[in-house]
């Protein structure tokens, strides 16, 4: 056993290329600009995680509370002829058994792009694992009994399992309908500069198609020095947030109050009141702590099953899914890719010609939004002249996928990067060295009409290429690999929040952002307590209540730190602006004479008061409390999009035993250009938990379908990465040059580093024995018979 | 046979230090047990299957997985859980360690890590970076990477060697 090393270091070094300055620093000495951010501080989370009091959707219940347990498909594709529920009703403590035919009064479809997604099977089933049936009961233990006696009858219609089935001309349907258009108007805005939407007037199995260029491609082919092809799968994943969906609804007549493991309770909430048509003000959606979102929580999951069944009933209902349910509920969206890349002779890219299709199961959910993403990544950070991208996000008979760290950028990053390092090897230069031809400079665009990038790239890589080579092995089957990746981050930039400051000083920050794990509850803490200059202590974070809280659109795209802390921090001066009003109000003066600092007001001839007495001086009676609102719109800084680029930046040396084919990680280097790391801990571990969740794609995950179920559908046969896994060596890198729109110059971080991680695996392992891999996770199996070239149909 | 035609099970188990008799379903599993008969609800659950980590508790001072036993198999016997490694005034050095390591960012896994570092060191404090990895091979963590899981166990034991030693 070699001994683990720890290396956690922010670089320092020379900015180069755009001629900002390199704000690298130790995390001891920050720098005496602020006195708050900046410093790793105690998240507050995390002591109330550790002492098991923390709060999440899985520890509420409410009074006279039924239990949940629904009845799911065991067909790929069928028509259900019909649902007997008497012998389940019949049971001691059975409340009901809610079918489709209850729902006939309802909107009872939903889907935030697409409206497709059934609430419970609705004549027919689309995949293995389709909710058809709810059956409440006053203990969980009944509902489940309940549940096995309820009989479902079918009529098997044929199924298309695998993207390319159902490609096939003639394929059977999983919708033969067409449904209203995009429910989410933001969506067309999220993808306007991605090409023309082609949706055809005949019905197929395409849910989504986009299409993407520029230039001459086909001129730049002909004139190429080199073209390399290559084709990879990105497999078919699971997210595993530990804690599984779940949600407890209450419908009564007041409206519909939900508490649940959503990221974006917001866009939850729009959903709910369309399907009952209740207005927004009446539906009042809450996410406590989540375990876990990995972006596998980002819109309608469970919520409307609990909110039909607590309708149905008029009690309070809690549904919490098992961890098998929760496959069945959302996955991950495969990759299927194949690119194209003309070269000239000095290894600059002339042209980049791809097609991507991915499978998106039996729902659309945010699968036309990944895939559009995918396709705007799949290129990579490269001027690329001329190019030609197609995606297709293809229904299926199987799972619904949706969301999930990294957006669609895995998917596509794999076949981009590997076909750059095929290149550099054909042409004799090194894998760095094409990168650094190809990369786009600080400022140039990725995308045309864009956000030029706000990173720098080239010294990144410079920097994670350092580290591998330093502490590179020089022995046999031994290799490094690494990739670069950036990411159109952030979402659409609607963002609020409100600060009230109370009359002791202190101030409470409403945001509807959700905690899932991330540190937005300590990080927006931090952001207010530098701007009122006050101690972190005095200030309490509330967040995703949509009853309580400020607007947030969503909780994903790493939008979080960016357009929820440029909300705070003008929420922030618009409450000091008033609190200035008041003062000079209160000093008869001009409020030119009165300013801010830290924690008071200060006036004309060294009048000082705190922020707490400004409140109860200017109320009059010991009383009171000053709000300061702020609001982001796609307007000022955050007009042009995106709002902020999010990039990639990984390495790993890895280790391979030709005689077992396992893969033995001796080395992971990231960094993460973060423009300003408002608390460097978290970032870091944001960043190695990214980079680990990529392994996890790399070396071992894979959701394998077998006939109409998944083969394994449980974590004893879907592994993920455990702690003997780790990597020997841990370098996690930050780059802070204050380049990002967001607080002190802030960009959003914690996918970043997951979106090279495949193709940087992989490229080490072609580099260790020779071969180029073609598809992930690289198993044991197939590293060996990779090694000694016998193909996977052997 | 329905569930409520069952022989209730009377049984006694001391939890976190504190005598609790109750009447249970012989079907009754240990952590629904402690989640929903007691509200002890810091003890999580996820996998259902051993594999994952997140439901482990102590008894006698031995890690099990709550998951997947039954609460009538703790009768007579002595359960710690989360809840019972602070003393309610100050925590216990693994959850200082925890938080100050970032050793955790959703929680969700962290009382079964707790609780298993928990056994780990009680059983013996001597121990090496090695092994602190093979002892929490068995729990999941999704979010952390366990680089800082491992290096807040490592300064736990390294604290209490030290102790030891100026106790020598």
């Amino acid at each position: 056993m070699t001994a683990h090393e720890t290396e956690q270091a922010t670089q320092h070094g020379p900015g180069a290329g755009h001629g900002t300055a390199f704000w690298g620093r130790a995390h001891e000495a920050p720098s005496e600009e602020f006195r708050t951010v900046g410093r790793s501080v105690r998240r507050r989370d995390l002591v109330e995680k550790v002492l098991g009091t923390a709060k999440y959707t899985v520890d509420v219940t409410m009074p006279g509370m039924l239990h949940a347990r629904v009845v799911r498909s065991d067909r790929a594709h069928a028509k259900i002829l019909n649902i007997e529920t008497s012998k389940a009703l019949s049971q001691p403590d059975v409340v009901a058994v809610v079918t489709a035919d209850d729902l006939v009064h309802l909107r009872a479809r939903f889907g935030h792009i697409i409206s497709d997604h059934f609430i419970l099977g609705t004549g027919k089933v689309r995949y293995f694992g389709e909710p058809v049936a709810i059956v409440l009961a006053e203990s969980r233990a009944a509902a489940y009994d309940a549940a096995e006696l309820v009989d479902v009858s079918y009529e098997d219609l044929p199924a298309v399992m695998t993207a390319a089935e159902a490609l096939v001309k003639d394929a059977p349907l999983v919708h033969d309908v067409l449904y209203d258009a995009t429910a989410d108007a933001t969506f067309k805005e999220l993808t306007e500069s991605e090409g023309e939407e082609d949706e055809g007037p005949h019905l197929t199995n395409v849910a989504h198609e986009v299409t993407i260029g520029w230039g001459d491609v086909d001129e730049a082919f002909a004139n190429a020095h080199l073209v390399v092809e290559t084709e990879t799968h990105y497999p078919m994943l699971y997210g595993y947030a530990m804690e599984p969906y779940n949600a407890v609804a209450s419908y009564n007549e007041t409206g519909l109050t939900v508490i649940t493991t959503a990221q974006h309770p917001y866009m939850v909430r729009d959903d709910l009141a369309r399907i009952f048509d209740l207005p927004l003000a009446k539906v009042r959606v809450q996410a406590p702590y989540l375990g876990g979102g990995y972006g596998t929580k980002s819109y309608t999951k469970v919520e409307p099953l609990a909110a039909v069944a607590s309708w149905v009933v008029g009690r309070p209902v809690k549904l919490m899914l098992t961890v098998d349910e929760a496959i069945y509920t959302t996955r991950v969206d495969d990759g299927q890719m194949r690119m194209r890349t003309a070269f000239d002779a000095e290894g600059r890219i002339l042209a980049r010609d791809y097609e991507l299709v991915m499978d998106s199961g039996a729902y659309a959910d945010n699968s036309p939004l990944v895939l559009a993403k995918s396709v705007n990544r799949a290129f990579g950070p490269y001027r690329v002249p001329a190019l030609r991208g197609r995606g297709r996000s293809v229904y299926t008979n199987t799972s619904p996928a949706s969301s999930y760290r990294g957006f669609g950028a895995p998917q596509g990053n794999l076949c981009g990067e590997t076909n750059l390092d095929q290149a550099a090897d054909q042409l004799g230069i090194s894998r760095r060295e094409i990168r650094r031809r190809n990369l786009v400079k600080w400022g140039e665009e990725i995308l045309p009409k864009n956000r030029g990038i706000d990173a720098d790239l080239i010294a990144d890589l410079d920097m994670v290429v350092d580290s591998l080579e330093r502490d590179r092995k020089d022995e046999p089957y031994y290799g490094i690999g690494f990739g670069t990746a950036a990411s159109d981050a952030g979402a659409y930039p609607i963002s609020t929040a409100q600060v009230k400051v109370e009359t002791d000083g202190s101030v409470i920050v409403l945001s509807g952002s959700t905690e899932m794990g991330q540190g937005s509850t300590s990080l927006l803490a931090q952001v207010a307590a530098e701007e009122f200059g006050i101690d972190i202590h005095k200030v309490s974070v509330i967040q995703s209540d949509t009853g309580a809280v400020a607007y947030e659109r969503t909780t994903g795209a790493s939008r979080t730190t960016t357009l929820a802390g440029l909300a705070l921090v003008r929420a922030c001066a618009d409450a000091r602006t008033k609190l200035r009003e008041m003062a000079a109000e209160l000093w008869s003066c001009d409020v030119s004479e009165v300013s801010d600092g830290p924690g008071v007001v200060n006036g004309p001839e060294g009048k000082s008061l705190d922020l707490g007495k400004v409140v109860t001086r200017w109320f009059g009676g010991s009383a009171g409390e000053v709000t300061g609102v702020g609001l982001v719109r796609r307007e000022g800084v955050t007009k042009e999009m995106p709002p902020f680029w999010e990039t990639g930046m990984v390495g790993v040396g890895v280790k391979v035993d030709v005689e077992t084919g396992q893969i033995t990680l001796d080395q992971l280097v990231t960094c993460a250009d973060v423009g300003f790391a408002i608390n460097p801990q978290a970032v870091e571990a944001q960043d190695l938990g990214a980079a680990t969740q990529g392994l996890g794609g790399a070396l071992f995950e894979e959701l394998v379908y077998d006939g109409p179920q998944l083969a394994n559908a449980n974590v004893v046969d879907y592994r993920v990465p455990r702690a003997g896994d780790m990597a020997r060596k841990i370098d996690l890198l930050l780059a802070e040059r204050r380049d990002g729109v967001g607080p002190y110059g802030a960009k959003g971080a914690g996918e970043g580093q997951l979106n090279p991680v495949g193709g940087a695996v992989a490229s080490a392992v072609a580099q260790a024995i020779g071969r180029w891999p073609s598809r992930l996770p690289l198993t044991p199996e197939r590293v060996w018979r990779l090694a000694n070239n016998i193909s996977d149909d052997d | 046979m329905a569930a409520d035609q069952l022989a209730q099970v009377e049984i006694s188990v001391e939890v976190n230090g504190t005598v609790v008799e109750r009447v249970v379903e012989p079907r009754t599993l240990l952590v629904d047990f402690l989640r929903e008969d007691l509200g002890l609800t810091g003890t999580k659950q996820s996998c259902l299957l051993e594999v994952c980590g997140v439901c482990t508790v102590l008894v006698d001072g031995r890690p099990v997985s709550s998951c997947t036993s039954l609460a009538v198999d703790a009768d007579g016997h002595k359960v710690t859980t989360v809840e019972g490694l602070s003393d309610g005034k100050t925590m216990h050095p693994l959850q200082e360690s925890f938080v100050d390591n970032h050793a955790l960012q959703c929680g969700f896994c962290t009382p079964g890590f707790l609780m298993m570092s928990k056994a780990l060191l009680d059983e013996s404090p001597d121990v090496d970076r090695e092994e602190i990895v093979e002892y929490l091979d068995g729990n999941i963590c999704r979010c952390t990477g366990y680089q800082p899981i491992v290096q807040a166990v490592e300064q736990v034991a390294a604290q209490m060697r030290q102790e030891r030693e100026v106790a020598r």
